[in-house]
C-alpha cells in the first residue's frame, strides 16, 4: 500500500484518525490468507485483547459447499480493526460473530466484504457492541451479490449496548445486489442498560457489577451463539467479560 | 420489624408519598389497600431503594438498620424482598442461573457459603412444585413468554428460594385465576407464616385475604395511611367503596 488511509476513505470512515496516523503503511500489507477447499469446514477464534490491538487483515476464498467462521473479540484498549474479505463459492457459508468492547478513548471496528460469487451461498453476521467511557464500536459490512449468485441467503445484524453518554457505536451495511432472486437482511439497533432489568435484579440482591455482567453476557451470546464448541465459546465470552471488569 | 415513619418521596419531582407512618412486627401480616394512583407501588419501590424514587423526609427502620441508607441489593441480602406488580422480563438470562446467582449473592453478603448447583436445584425443585410452577419454566428466560399469572406465580418461587424476613407484595394477586390465587395464598402463608417473618401485603381485593389473613388492613391514600382497621375493614371496602368507608 503506498499511502496510509484516512477518514475519508469510505472503509476507514469511523476509525480513529490519529491512530491511523501512526499506522507503519507495512502494518497495511500483511493478509492472513486462506483458502477453504470444497466442502471444508473451518473455524477460527480470534482475541483481539491487549496482545493484539492494531489492524488484522484476513482473506478467506470458501470453496463449493465448504463452511468457514470466524468468532472474534475485539477487547483491546487501543485502536483495534479486524476486516475480513471472503469470497464464497457455491452453497457456501460464511459465518462471523464479533463483540467490540471497551471504554477509554479507543475504537474498535470490524470491517467485512462479503462477495457472493456463485450461487446458494449464505452468510450470517452478527456483532455486538459494547462501550463505556468515550470509546466507539464499530461494523461496516460491505456485501456484494453478483448476477450469477442466485439464492443467495445474507444476513448482518448488529447491536450496540452503551453503557456511559459518552461511548457511541456505527453500523453501515453497504449492499450491491446484481442478482434478483436473494435474500438480504440487516439489522441495528443501539440502546442503552435496561433499567428496569437491572433494577429486578438488584431487587433479588444482585450487586450492580453481578447484574451488569449478567445482562452483558446475555447481549453479547447471539454473537457467539453458532459457535459449536461450548468451551470454546464460554472462553470468549468470559474474555469480554473480563474486559467489562473495568467499566465504570 | 419495619417502621416507617413521617414519609415522604417524590417520582420526577412529583410528591407521591406525603408523611406516611406504618410500623410491622414480626409475625404480623398487614394488606395496604387504596384506590388506583395512591402511592401503593411507590410505597413498595422507595422501600425497595429503586433509583428516580427520592425520598425527601421520614425515616425507615427495618431490623434496627437504616433502610434508606442501603442499596438496593442491600436491603436484599438484609432480607427484604419485593413482589413486583408487573415482574420484569430479562432475555438471555435464565430463571435458574438468575436466582441462583441472586441468593449466593446474598448468602455471601450474610456471610454464608454459597449454594453447589446441586443444592440449588433442589431448593429450586421444592419451591416450584410448592407454588405449583413447571420446572421447565424455571429453566426458561427470566419472565420472558410468561402469562400474567404466570410472571406471579414466578415472583413468589423467587420469594421462596430466597427466603426473606420481610416482604412487601404488590398486586401479587392480580392476574392470578381462582386456582392459582388459591395456591398462591397458600404458598405465601407457606413461606411467610412464621413468628421472625412479616408481610406487607398490597391488594384491591378482599379475595387473596380470604386466604392470607392479615392482622391490620390499611387504607393509603394521597401518599399517606388514612384508615388502618382489621381484617373486616377489607370487607367493608369491598361491600361499600373507598368513598363512603374514608369519609365514616
Ligand atoms: N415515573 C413516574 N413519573 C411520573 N409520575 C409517576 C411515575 N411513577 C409513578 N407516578 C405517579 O405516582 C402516582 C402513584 O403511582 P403508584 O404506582 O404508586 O400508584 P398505586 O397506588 O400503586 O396504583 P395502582 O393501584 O394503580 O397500582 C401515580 O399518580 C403515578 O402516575
Ligand atoms: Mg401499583
Amino acid at each position: 500500500m503506498s499511502a496510509l488511509p484516512t477518514t475519508r476513505d469510505e472503509d476507514w470512515r469511523y476509525a480513529d484518525a490519529a491512530e491511523l496516523e501512526r499506522l507503519a503503511p507495512a502494518d497495511l500489507d500483511v493478509w492472513h490468507e486462506a483458502t477453504l477447499a470444497p466442502g471444508e469446514v473451518r473455524r477460527k477464534d480470534l482475541l483481539l485483547d491487549d496482545s493484539h490491538p492494531g489492524v488484522h487483515r484476513v482473506r478467506l476464498t470458501v470453496g463449493e459447499g465448504a463452511r468457514a467462521e470466524i468468532f472474534a473479540l475485539a477487547s483491546a484498549s487501543s485502536y483495534t480493526r479486524l476486516e475480513v474479505e471472503v469470497e464464497l463459492g457455491r452453497g457456501a457459508h460464511f459465518q462471523f460473530g464479533g463483540v467490540t468492547i471497551g471504554g477509554g478513548e479507543a475504537t474498535r471496528e470490524f470491517v467485512t466484504r462479503v462477495s457472493h460469487a456463485e450461487p446458494n451461498g449464505t452468510s450470517d453476521q452478527i456483532v455486538r457492541a459494547v462501550h463505556w467511557g468515550g470509546a466507539t464500536g464499530n461494523f461496516l459490512g460491505k456485501l456484494a451479490v453478483a448476477r450469477d449468485a442466485q439464492k443467495t441467503d445474507a444476513a448482518q445484524n448488529f447491536r450496540a449496548l452503551l453503557l456511559e453518554r459518552g461511548a457511541s457505536a456505527n453500523a453501515k451495511p453497504e449492499l450491491e445486489i446484481y442478482a434478483d432472486d436473494v435474500k438480504c437482511a440487516h439489522g441495528a439497533a443501539i440502546g442503552q442498560m435496561d433499567e428496569a432489568a437491572a433494577y429486578y435484579m438488584a431487587a433479588r440482591g444482585l450487586p450492580p457489577e453481578a447484574a451488569r455482567k449478567l445482562l452483558v453476557r446475555a447481549f453479547i451470546a447471539d454473537a457467539y451463539a453458532a459457535h459449536p464448541v461450548e468451551a470454546e465459546r464460554d472462553a470468549l465470552l468470559d474474555a469480554a467479560l473480563d474486559a467489562l471488569g473495568d467499566a465504570a | 420489624m419495619l417502621t416507617i415513619e413521617n414519609l415522604s418521596a417524590t417520582v420526577a419531582d412529583k410528591p407521591i408519598l406525603n408523611g406516611l407512618s406504618l410500623t410491622v412486627n414480626a409475625g404480623e401480616i398487614h394488606a395496604i389497600m387504596g384506590p388506583n394512583g395512591a402511592g401503593k407501588s411507590t410505597l413498595s419501590y422507595v422501600l425497595g431503594g429503586r433509583p428516580g424514587y427520592e425520598v425527601t423526609g421520614g425515616s425507615v427502620t427495618f431490623d434496627g438498620q437504616d433502610l434508606l441508607e442501603m442499596d438496593a441489593h442491600e436491603r436484599a441480602a438484609a432480607g427484604l424482598f419485593l413482589g413486583f406488580q408487573y415482574p420484569v422480563e430479562i432475555p438471555g438470562v435464565s430463571n435458574v442461573q438468575f436466582l441462583r446467582e441472586a441468593l449466593n449473592s446474598q448468602r455471601k453478603a450474610r456471610g454464608q457459603d454459597p449454594l453447589s448447583g446441586g443444592e440449588f436445584l433442589k431448593l429450586a425443585k421444592d419451591k416450584a412444585a410448592l407454588l405449583k410452577l413447571d420446572m421447565d419454566m424455571m429453566k426458561r428466560n427470566v419472565n420472558v413468554g410468561f402469562s400474567g399469572g404466570e410472571k406471579k406465580r414466578n415472583e413468589m418461587v423467587q420469594m421462596g428460594i430466597l427466603d426473606p424476613k420481610f416482604a412487601v407484595l404488590d398486586e401479587t394477586d392480580s392476574g392470578l385465576d381462582i386456582d392459582a390465587l388459591k395456591t398462591v395464598g397458600e404458598g405465601i402463608n407457606a413461606i411467610m407464616r412464621a413468628p421472625d417473618k412479616a408481610v406487607l401485603l398490597i391488594t384491591h381485593y378482599q379475595r387473596l385475604l380470604d386466604y392470607v389473613q392479615p392482622d391490620y388492613v390499611h387504607i393509603l391514600a394521597k401518599g399517606r395511611i388514612v384508615k388502618t382497621g382489621g381484617p373486616d375493614l377489607a370487607r367493608r371496602l369491598e361491600d361499600e367503596g373507598y368513598d363512603e368507608v374514608m369519609a365514616a
